[in-house]
């Protein structure tokens, strides 16, 4: 059977899948449709949280990405992993304490302000539609490369599938697709990563071979040879004070990402969000563990194939020629000596090789069977379209329960705000897959905002909210406006404007880690220069900090 | 839970984030990163330690740090006999 087959009856069945899924989970009120009715358990949501995190970015491109980078890649596998446990110790058994269904909830009720509650909407939308915009496009991209459809139809048929079981389900019917949708993308990762470590080394277990196998060795040898610097070294595209701030806002923009926090809001109990913060980076850990081993071996792999053989050798493997007509990978001799060659100069390098080919042609180079591309296929539609929904859901639910019922309609009946809330999906639907067909040209610039907005906006005010009594609305509003405002400003003026990095050089993608201490000290100082939140509040953080069952403090509502 | 407990139970909480923490920071950001370069001239089976941490051990610390947190405060809300479900 051919590969496109394969892929179509695969991809076929995991849509299926997530259909019959969606169709099982519908929900009858509003809190199945925002928060599951607070019933997944913890290793369930570990899963789910896991694939609503890891982007067709982070199954695609990212392998991709460090083996280019050697050394300098470590931000991303730092920083997409260590936010965790910011999460689980500062944010996730307090915000399930709390038990509402939104982050701006949070910051509303706990800063007692509407006004508060508004900005973090506006940085929920926000943060949300920038990244969900590339998800929808990512969907569109592997139908095109794998089945050869157009990219619209493609992002048009993730819009259906998304959109069937995310109005009928809401959070309870993403939550659940998501665990599906993580098996299928772990699987598909790990199957060509154990075929190329046992190929190079004998050793099946990918992060064994990385680590006790002399491949390192080799590596750094045939990369000075060629006139690159050796693939562990440290700081060869990036210094060292941009990797320290791109990674801190990476690691504090994850804790502060809206669709990653609202996943601990749906777990029973306080004590299910510890654990389920802990199954999380687990299940992301077995991916972002064996990334940087398939980056060190695909590189290796590919100058050992690739370096100083005559362009007609290298033409006789199949998966050379077919991702040459992709334009991914693509060859020029230009000292016209017959052979190619690798090197680091732009005017001399005859080999040409797109960052996304490391993980998309693996299973080809490693000779693996058919069935498996097509799994890689599925897995990479799993990641895109699990991440969308995920965001989709915080962008309809700020808007249906954060503006519409908190603010604009409090006696709304519960058929109504479940109505608002599918309603909303289904615009949001619409829209990402707007943006999915007419991708801004931004959007690949733009992914540092969700980061650095995170970061600077969120992860602050949520932190001193429960560990710092004393910190009051004045403080936090202060607090967050100008985290955003310096964050912005920095992003914008650096990309669009033409602004110097003149902050000693950090490039706008590190930027949010000034933006987030900004906060910090603006929110501090302010709060103790105006006076301390009322008694109920201070009496609500209290009871934040015990972890029993439920709230004994109602939360008062703002009108 | 009366007041002085309450205090007590904080107390322990936020003493066992911080060492989560600093463990948390030592891995990630001095041995990935500020002493990254010193610690690639050490081996580590047949890679440069300070490669090695920033792209495996410090991952695998974070996952056993928020499994000790878990467990730890597992252990916590049993001494102050935390009511659960």
């Amino acid at each position: 059977m051919s590969v496109e087959l394969w892929t179509i009856i695969i991809v076929g069945i995991s849509f299926l899948l997530y259909l019959y899924i969606g169709w099982q989970s519908r929900v009858k009120d509003s809190k199945g449709f925002f928060v599951a009715d607070q019933g997944v358990p913890s290793i369930a949501n570990g899963a789910a949280t896991a694939a609503d995190w890891m982007s067709a970015a982070s199954f695609i491109s990212m392998a991709g990405l460090i083996s280019f980078l050697g050394y300098d890649g470590s931000i991303y596998l730092m920083g997409w992993t260590g936010g965790y446990v910011l999460l689980a110790l500062l944010l996730a058994p307090y915000l399930r304490k709390f038990g509402k269904y939104t982050v701006p909830d949070f910051v509303g009720d706990r800063y007692y302000s509407n006004i508060a509650r508004l900005v973090a909407v506006v940085a929920a939308i926000f943060i949300s539609l920038t990244y969900v915009a590339g998800q929808m496009r990512g969907v569109g991209i592997v139908f095109s490369r794998f089945l050869q459809v157009d990219i619209n139809t493609g992002v048009i048929i993730g819009m259906v599938i998304v959109g069937f079981f995310s109005v009928l389900g809401g959070m309870k019917g993403i939550t659940w697709t998501q665990v599906a949708q993580y098996g299928i993308l772990i699987f598909a990762y790990l199957i060509p990563a154990i075929a190329i470590a046992f190929l190079l080394t004998g050793n099946p277990i990918p992060q064994f071979a990385f680590t006790f196998s002399d491949i390192a060795t080799k590596l750094n040898q045939v990369q000075v040879d060629l006139g690159f610097k050796e693939y562990t070294q440290a700081f060869v595209n990036k210094p060292m004070l941009d990797v320290l701030f791109i990674t801190i806002a990476l690691m504090v923009g994850t804790a502060g990402l809206p669709h990653v926090i609202v996943r601990f809001y749906t777990v029973p109990d306080v004590r299910s969000a510890r654990f389920s913060a802990g199954w999380a980076l687990l299940f992301i850990a077995i991916l972002y563990t064996t990334a940087p081993a398939l980056s060190m071996f695909a590189r290796y792999n590919l100058i050992n194939t690739l370096n100083n053989n005559t362009v007609q050798e290298v033409q006789k493997l199949d998966w050379v020629k077919k991702w040459e007509n992709t334009k991914l990978l693509s060859f020029e001799d230009k000292n016209g000596d017959g052979k190619l060659q690798l090197t680091p100069k732009k005017e001399t390098n005859e080999i040409t090789i797109d960052p996304d080919i490391i993980v998309l042609a693996t299973p080809e180079i490693a000779k693996l069977a058919p069935w498996v591309i097509a799994l890689v296929a599925a897995g990479g539609l799993a990641a895109a379209l699990s991440t969308a929904s995920g965001l989709l859901l915080v962008i309809s639910s700020s808007i249906a329960h954060d503006v519409y019922y908190r603010i604009i309609d409090p006696d709304a009946s519960e058929q109504k705000r479940l109505f608002v809330g599918r309603l909303m999906v289904g615009l949001s639907i619409v829209l990402a897959g707007y943006f999915g067909v007419n991708p801004p040209g931004f959007v690949g610039q733009v992914v540092a905002f969700a980061f650095g907005l995170a970061a600077s906006s969120f992860f602050p005010v949520i932190v001193l909210g429960i560990f710092d009594k004393r910190t009051n609305s004045t403080g936090a509003i202060a607090g967050m406006l100008t985290g955003l405002i310096f964050t912005i400003i920095y992003i914008v003026g650096v990309k669009f404007f033409g602004m110097p990095t003149w902050f000693f050089g950090v490039s706008p993608e590190g930027i949010g880690t000034l933006g987030m201490v900004i906060n910090f000290i603006v929110t501090w100082v302010v709060s103790r220069l105006t006076a301390p939140p009322p008694a109920h509040i201070q009496a609500l953080v209290e009871e934040l900090r015990s972890p029993s069952v439920d709230l004994d403090v109602p939360v008062p509502k703002i009108h | 839970m009366d007041n002085q407990r309450q205090r007590l139970y904080w107390r322990a909480n936020t003493a066992l984030i911080r060492n989560l923490l600093i463990v948390w920071a030592l891995v990630s950001i001095v041995f990935s990163i500020l002493l990254v370069e010193p610690l690639n001239t050490i081996r580590f089976f047949g890679i440069p330690f300070g490669f090695w941490m920033a792209q495996q051990g410090s991952i695998v610390t974070f996952v056993v740090l928020i499994f000790i947190y878990a467990v730890q405060m597992d252990k916590l809300d049993r001494k102050y006999d935390i009511k659960r479900k």
